[in-house]
This record gives C-alpha cells, structure tokens and sequence, in this order.
C-alpha cells in the first residue's frame, strides 16, 4: 500500500527538540491562564477565557482538525503531563540522567483502556456543568494537572495519558482513523539492533513514555506520536508517513474488549450530547444540569446504561451473541463514530465560534479590550448549510463503518450485515437528532 | 475473480456492461433523490400566529410546524429573563425583555427543519437553549435516508478493487 515519507522533510524539525517544546510552553500558558480565568473571571461561560477557549477553540481544534488528520498530534503538544514529566526526566529538553520520582511498572491488570473507559463516562456525567460553568472547569483541568503530575512522580513513563487521560482514549481510538503515522522503516533493522534505545532511551533521547516499542508498531491507537523515538534511534528507521485513511482499522490483530466499549462509549456519548445540547428538550437539559437531584441521577444511570449496556447488548445481538465478532466488529464503529462527533461539533462550534472574538479582548470578563473585538457581536456562522454538511458527514461514516465492515467480515468469516444494518440505525438517529 | 483467460475478455465485456448498467441507475437514483423536492407540490400558504414563551433555558412550545410560503408571525415572550430568538438558515432575530412581547414577521420560503437558539446571554445554559422550526416536509432529513439506502447498496456491491482501503492478504488470517 502507498505510503509517503514525511521525514525526509520533518526530520531536521522533530528531532531538534526546540519547536515542539515551543509549541509545548505556549499550551502550557494557555492551560494556566485557562484554570485562572476559570476561577477569578466572570461566572459567564460564553465570555469566559476558559469555557469559550476550552470548549469551542480547543474542541473545535481537536475533533474537526487534529483527530481526523493527524492522529495523536495533540499528544505531541498537551501541556497536561508536562509539569510531573519534566520532574521525571530531571530535565526539560534533553535526558540529563537526573530523574526524579519512584518509576513504579503500571499494575498488569489496569493495562488496558478501561480506566479510561470510566474517566470519560465520568466526566461525561457532569458534561452539562463542566461545559458552562468556569470554575467547574478550572476545577477539571486542575484535577487532570494534579493526576497526571502525581502519576508521573509515582509510575515509569506516561501511565497518566496511558491509562488514565479521559480525553487519551478517544484520542487514540479515532487515531487509527488518520492518514498519518509514525512507523519503523525496515523491521529488521530493529531485530539487529540490540539496544533498542527507542524502548529504552539514550543520550539523545527518552525511552518511549508511551511504552510502545516503535520497532513493534503496527496501530496509531497507542503512539502519542511525542518524537522520542525519532531523536533515539541510531539509525534513523523511524518514520512519519502519510497512509491510506482508516488503515489501522482493518489490522486483525490486537483487537480487544476494552478498545471495543471505548467505540460504544464515543458512539453513545455523541447520540446522548446531541440530545441534550443539540436538542429542544427543556426538561432533558435540566436535569442534566441539575447535578445531584433525583432528576439528574436518572440522567445519569440511563446513560450509563445506554453506553456500557444498550448499546453494546444490541450490537452482540447484531454479531450472532458471537464474542469473537463482537470485539473485532466493534472497530468498524470507528469512522462513524468520529464523523457522528464531528456532525456534532459542526452545529456546535459554528454556532458558537463568533464567541471567540469578545473573549480574546476580554478573557476574564473584567470590561477589557486588548485587541479592538469585544463588541464583536454573537453571529453564528454557516446555519444555511450546517444541516447539510452534518447529514453528508453521517452518510460518510456510514459508507466507511459499512466497508470496515465488510472487511472485518471476509477477515473472521463472519456475515457483516448485522453490523451495517446496527451502522444504518445509528445513522439514522443521529440524522433524526441533528436535522431532523 | 479468476476465470480463464480465454473466456476473460467477453466476460470482462458482460461485466463491464454490468456495471455501468448499475451505475447508470446509481446515478439516477441520487439523482431522483437530489431532486425530489421539486416534484413535489406545497400547501398553499396561509397566515399563523405562534406564541412562544421562552424562559431559562427552553421555548414552549420547543418546536413550530408551518406550511412553505406560509406568513409567519413569532410572538416571542420570556418568563424570567431577557430572551432571545435566532432562526438558523432565516438568519432572523428577535428579542424579548421578561413581561413583554415582542413580534417577528417573516414569510417561511425555505422549507426545511431549522434550529433557533437564544440569542442573548442569558445563563449557564444559554449556548443550549434551542427549538425548531419546521417548515413544511424536511426534504433534507428524507434525501439523507435516500442517501444512507444508496449508500448500503453501494457498499455491499462495490467491487473488492474499487474500495478506498484494500485488505492485504496478511490480514487474512
Ligand atoms: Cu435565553
């Protein structure tokens, strides 16, 4: 199959460690000055730094650019794990061999995406509140800081955005979905190499933190796509290559359970937020406000059900109660659960973006005017052609879903029809929620 | 497929008569489906009055059902707060300060189903305040499904070469 290397052109630029740590800083500030103007700025999400950056810049950025195109990208640059990494390495850029913190191994059992799997729901449960109130969100964003520092001081490597980041997870699970990857050159040259400081970090470089063995990588799920491997490897075999899109999602190995339920979560959660913040259900977004009432509680258990059991249960009953074609099935969910999110942030964001103008004058809401555009009015952008541009995303991801699909099919030897015919349902509710 | 190379050129030319045969029909179906709203005809249009109230954070009621053409009036009028009322796809907005009502007009030419939102910051919610205009049949939500049954059919015969990912034979197994 095709593939273009990109190192040819990238390499001088990755491997200095400089841009990325630029770029790195520049979030990091940005995350600071998020929390703080969370907490001291006007309780007025939609002219808040945190709520109007967070939640329509950054999500907008996230879902609609860096997942369907470059994978892990945000990875490279989250400023999360950055404070506890740096006290790790002992060092900022390059390894001084200074490190700091007890590198304790990640329990066996806890390796996989399960924790990830309940972080999400769980932040997913207060979504109404996290998405709209400031404080509520420099309260989140200060919890991830503080997890991820104390799981850098206390495990080896990057157990946080492993097995712990919420947002990592479906990260990962859509990178297979991206046209690009970092991959070795030629696998032989890892067998040789006896070394391998890609795993285990050299003078140039760390160990990867992701704790993947380059040399090994065949899926984008688990790379954080950080670059370590490209400043360790003696002999430059690592690549960054533009592939065909989707091509993890056909790879038969390694398909699990947990990764699986990560693909009904996603599906579920994008059905559940577009109707609630996309919908014209007063009462449903009450109580989905409402936490801790009775009313917000039943919210909450009929999602969870939704997600960890309705949804599943309906596509076991759709792969033939078969296990085997219920775990491997589950990864031609993948497309159209990333293109039922990007519908749902299409409506979201071009309806909310003209906020990011006021906010950028006046990021705490204090009266400020630092760049001329505080009166720049709410103007929601493209309403004509949304709708349209939503349904084409869903028959896409439908198409996609329906192809992966197939090829799962001819690969088990099982009958996809179930599946599309689950694909084709979904579809059409998430059609009903958005432009019905 | 593999056939016999004697036999591969007549069937390469059944085939390929085949197929375009399909894609023929494939193109007038997405066609038909593109074009069904104009086959179609209206109601003819009238004069209606709505009262909507608005109040932290929903309209009631949520959702408004005209004809195409009809002459529409919103008479917007807010509980609680200063609400607002933007009409995706019209592009219109109306205000309405708590106790009063205020009056949109406007003829309902495009039809569709169209969100409206608050237009005016008015709490924690706002963002998500919504409810719908629906404006005679929703030809969008209709050639959508058209298009997801094209789409199943399309993909189910698809030949294996014309897929967009191939398959290797390692990952066969
Ligand atoms: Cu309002």
């Amino acid at each position: 199959m095709t593939r273009y290397d990109l190192t040819p052109l990238l390499q001088p630029l990755l491997k200095n460690r400089l841009p990325q740590f630029i770029i790195q800083a520049i979030a990091l500030g940005g995350f600071i000055f998020a929390i703080i103007a969370g907490l001291v700025g006007t309780p007025v999400g939609n002219h808040n730094f945190s709520i109007v950056f967070v939640w329509i810049g950054w999500w907008a950025l996230l879902m609609l650019i860096a997942v369907p195109l470059f994978g892990r990208a945000w990875c490279s640059i989250c400023p999360i794990p950055l404070a506890g990494e740096w006290l790790q390495h002992g060092a900022i850029l390059k390894p001084t061999g200074k490190g700091f913190g007890l590198n304790l191994r990640w329990h066996n059992k806890f390796r996989n995406i399960w924790l990830q799997n309940i972080s999400f729901a769980l932040v997913a449960l207060f979504s109404a509140v996290v998405l709209t109130q400031p404080n509520i969100t420099s309260i989140v964003l200060i919890a991830f800081l503080f997890v991820a520092f104390a799981a850098s001081l206390i495990f080896e490597r990057r157990a946080f955005c492993r097995y712990l980041c919420p947002v990592g997870g479906f990260i990962g699970l859509y990178s297979q979905v991206a046209p690009i990857e970092v991959r070795v050159k030629d696998s032989a040259v890892c067998a040789a190499h006896t070394e391998k400081s890609c795993y285990n970090g050299n003078a140039e470089g760390y160990g990867c933190p992701w704790q993947v063995y380059p040399g090994g990588l065949s899926k984008n799920t688990y790379c954080g796509t950080c670059m370590e491997c490209l400043r360790t490897c003696p002999h430059d075999n690592v690549a960054i290559q533009i592939r065909p899109i989707g091509d993890d999602l056909i790879k038969p190995h390694g398909r699990k359970l947990d990764e699986a339920f990560k693909a009904f979560i996603m599906l579920g959660s994008a059905m559940t937020y577009s109707a609630v913040m996309l919908g014209s259900w007063g009462q449903l977004k009450a109580a989905a406000y409402a936490v801790g009432t009775n009313d917000w509680a039943l919210y909450a258990i009929t999602f969870l059900v939704f997600i960890f059991g309705a949804l599943p249960a309906s596509f076991f009953i759709a792969t033939s109660f078969n296990r085997k074609s219920f775990i491997n099935f589950a990864y031609a969910l993948i497309p159209l659960g990333l293109l039922a999110w990007i519908a749902f942030s299409l409506s979201f964001v071009f309806a909310n973006a003209s906020y990011l103008l006021p906010a950028i004058s006046d990021p705490l809401g204090w009266g400020w005017n630092l760049f001329g555009t505080v009166n720049f009015k709410w103007t929601p952008f493209l309403t004509q052609v949304t709708p349209t541009l939503q349904a084409a995303a869903l028959i896409i991801g439908l198409a996609w879903s329906s192809q992966v699909a197939m090829q799962i099919g001819e690969q088990i030897k099982a009958n996809a029809q179930g599946v599309i015919a689950f694909c084709f349902v979904i579809t059409l509710g998430m059609l009903w929620l958005l432009v019905g | 497929m593999d056939h016999p190379t004697s036999r591969r050129t007549s069937w390469q030319l059944v085939s390929r008569t085949k197929t375009s045969w399909q894609l023929v029909l494939l193109i007038l179906a997405a066609l038909a489906i593109l074009f069904l709203p104009t086959f179609v005809a209206a109601a003819p249009p009238t004069d209606r009055t709505y009262r909507l109230e608005a109040r932290s954070f929903e309209y009631t009621p949520p959702a408004i059902q005209v004809n195409q053409g009809d002459r529409l009036t919103i008479e917007l009028s807010s509980t609680d707060v200063v609400h607002g009322l933007y009409i995706d796809g019209y592009d219109l907005n109306v205000v309405a300060d708590p106790g009063q009502t205020a009056k949109l007009t406007f003829i309902a030419n495009q039809s569709g189903s169209f969100r409206f939102r608050c237009s005016v910051t008015c709490g924690a919610l706002h963002p998500f305040m919504i409810g719908k205009l629906e404006v005679g049949t929703n030809w969008l939500w209709w050639q959508a499904v058209g298009f997801a049954v094209l789409v199943l059919i399309v993909v189910s015969r698809l030949p294996k070469s014309l897929r967009f990912v191939q398959l290797r034979k390692s990952d066969l197994t």
